[in-house]
This record gives C-alpha cells, sequence and structure tokens, in this order.
C-alpha cells in the first residue's frame, strides 16, 4: 500500500518564533492522513508545536548536474565574504 | 459505592488494555509503515490510560494488588472489558469500524469524565480525552477513506461495521451505574450523543448501520466471546511462566 502513496515533506517548527525545518518525509494517500502520520512519527515526544506537510512531487529543487553552475562560482568571489572588516571589540562574536 | 466504582475502574482498564492488545497485535502486519506507527502509537496511548486505571483500581480494592496484578493474573472471567475489544482485528477495515465504534464512546466517555466528582478519574480524564480526540480523528479518517474509496475498500468497510454493529450497545451507559452517575463519580449518559456522533461518520463515510442485528453483550459482566482467553493467553503468559521477573 505504501508503495503506491504519494510521498509529503515533513516540516516542523520546533517551537514559537522559530522557523519550520524539514524533518523528514511520509507516505499517505492525501494531506490530512500525512499530518496525522508525521505527528505520529515526528512530534510525539514534544518536538514541536507546529506541522506542514508538503507533496514531495511540488518541491522544484536543483539538479545535481547543475551543482557546477549554480553554487561553484560563489568560492572564489572574496568580496561577497565580509572578511575583510575589523569587528569592534564590543561585538565580540558574528 | 466503593465496589460499583472499583468495578467501573476495571471495565475502563480492561476495556483499555485489551484493545490495547489487540493494536499491539497488527504491528509490523500494519498496511504501511505510518500506519504501524499509528496504531502503535495509540495502543501506548490506552495502555498508559489501563496503567493509571488498574493503579487506581488497587487503591481502591485495598487489597494491595498494583496495575500488574490486574493484567496479569486475573482469568478471562474476570475480566470486564465490552465484547466489541476483544473481537479479532480481521482485515484493517474491520479495526477501523472497531475503533470508531470505541473512539466515539471513548471519547464522550472522558468528556463526562472530566465533569466526575472523583479526583482521580477527573484528572486521568483531561488527558485521555486529548488523546482519544487524536485515535477519533485517525479512525473516522480511515473509515470515510475506505467507504468513500474504491469498491472493494467500500465492501471490506461495510462489512466490518455490520459484524461490529451487534457488540456496540455494551459501550455506551451500563445499566448497573445509575448509583455512581447520581452521586456525580461518572457524568453524564452518552448514548444519544454516541449514536448522532456515529451516524454522522458512517453517513460521510456512505456507510450504513445494519438495519436489524441484534445486539449481544456480557462481557462487562464477565461473560466473554471465545476470542478473550486466546488473547489473555498470550498477554499473559510471559508474567505467569516467569512470576516476578522484571527487566
Amino acid at each position: 500500500m505504501s508503495t503506491s502513496f504519494p510521498h509529503w515533506e515533513v516540516f516542523v517548527r520546533a517551537r514559537r518564533g522559530i522557523d519550520h525545518q524539514h524533518a523528514g518525509s511520509v507516505h499517505a494517500p492525501d494531506g490530512e492522513t500525512a499530518l496525522r502520520a508525521a505527528r505520529d512519527l515526528f512530534t510525539r515526544r514534544q518536538e514541536g508545536v507546529s506541522l506542514w506537510v508538503v507533496p514531495s512531487s511540488e518541491i522544484v529543487a536543483s539538479d545535481p548536474a547543475d551543482d557546477d553552475a549554480f553554487f561553484e562560482p560563489a568560492a572564489d568571489k572574496a568580496y561577497r565574504f565580509p572578511t575583510s572588516y575589523e569587528l569592534p571589540p564590543e561585538v565580540d562574536q558574528m | 459505592m466503593t465496589t460499583e466504582l472499583l468495578n467501573h475502574v476495571l471495565r475502563q482498564g480492561d476495556r483499555a488494555l485489551v484493545l490495547s492488545h489487540r493494536l499491539a497485535q497488527w504491528i509490523t502486519h500494519a498496511p504501511s509503515l505510518e500506519e504501524d506507527m499509528a496504531l502503535a502509537n495509540i495502543s501506548l496511548d490506552l495502555l498508559g490510560q489501563t496503567r493509571h486505571l488498574y493503579t487506581y483500581a488497587g487503591e481502591l480494592e485495598g487489597e494491595g494488588n498494583d496495575e500488574d496484578y490486574f493484567a496479569y493474573w486475573r482469568d478471562a472471567a474476570a475480566f470486564r472489558n465490552p465484547l466489541l475489544v476483544e473481537q479479532p482485528n480481521g482485515d484493517f477495515a474491520v479495526t477501523i469500524a472497531r475503533q470508531v465504534f470505541h473512539d466515539h464512546a471513548a471519547l464522550l466517555y472522558w468528556e463526562s469524565m472530566t465533569e466526575s466528582a472523583d479526583v482521580t478519574l477527573g484528572a486521568l480524564a483531561a488527558r485521555a480525552r486529548n488523546e482519544t480526540a487524536f485515535h477519533l480523528q485517525h479512525s473516522t479518517g480511515w473509515l470515510v477513506r475506505l467507504g468513500d474509496g474504491t469498491d472493494e475498500s467500500h465492501r471490506r468497510a461495510q462489512a466490518g461495521v455490520d459484524a461490529l454493529w451487534p457488540y456496540t450497545s455494551e459501550l455506551l451507559d451500563a445499566d448497573d451505574e445509575g448509583e455512581l452517575r447520581s452521586s456525580g463519580l461518572i457524568g453524564k449518559p452518552i448514548e444519544t450523543a454516541w449514536h448522532e456522533a456515529v451516524a454522522d461518520t458512517l453517513l460521510n463515510a456512505g456507510l450504513h448501520a445494519p438495519i436489524d442485528a441484534e445486539q449481544c453483550a456480557g462481557g462487562i459482566h464477565g461473560v466473554h466471546s471465545e476470542h478473550l482467553e486466546p488473547l489473555l493467553h498470550e498477554m499473559q503468559h510471559l508474567a505467569r511462566a516467569h512470576p516476578g521477573a522484571s527487566w
């Protein structure tokens, strides 16, 4: 049965004020059922205060074959990194 | 009055334990991994309720018996669960029909018990109500999907409803608990609300209750179907083979 049910990506908000984070995925015939399955799998131990489920098929993902074109150019552009600034001592860490 | 209350608490504890065990029997057999988890979680919630109820039963009884005694050392005739929960799992649709009938009754029961004059039961009810509300979402969600799904799932869901309907009246208000009710220890009757809620679920699922089914009862008085003894044997044999063992 699970092989014929679509996949849903599960996002959990651990507590108020922080973002939903991807937690995993479930199989389910529809969104409501997916939410209930996600509750059982990902929030039974008080891991969350809010759940989202999104059909996996709706996610548009970057293609690993495009990794070079997408991500490589960032590496040699030192001016995009604020490394040449001196932090005022009051800031301590950033 | 303590005897009546003890009897009531054992009925509720036995109901929860026997159903918990039935659901545990699904583990590794459910239609999907997600459903395996769902049924196991419901089973564990029921087991948690059982432990509170049995511990309280031990206090009411006053003979030093703990939760393990009530679970492992009584025979079928001492169990007071309604017949519905000991009925075999059948296919997934039968199990879901059983859960729908049970969960509607359990939710109404725990809601009414939040008003109980009994502090222990009132406190347990507040927690059990929330757990049961989720169980009910699970079972009604599936019954609607099965009943309103394919021809095959509809046929199986209707067969489950037909097979288990005869065991439903016993889930509702026991007629020998009037004194507990008038003294406020147990809440208001649930029968009318149960019939409305179940009719609503069946309507949504495109299913119907059988028209002329006779009702079977007896479990809450210790008269059980042939299905309880094998269940208890499986559940109790380890504790009885190694009395007092711990791990």
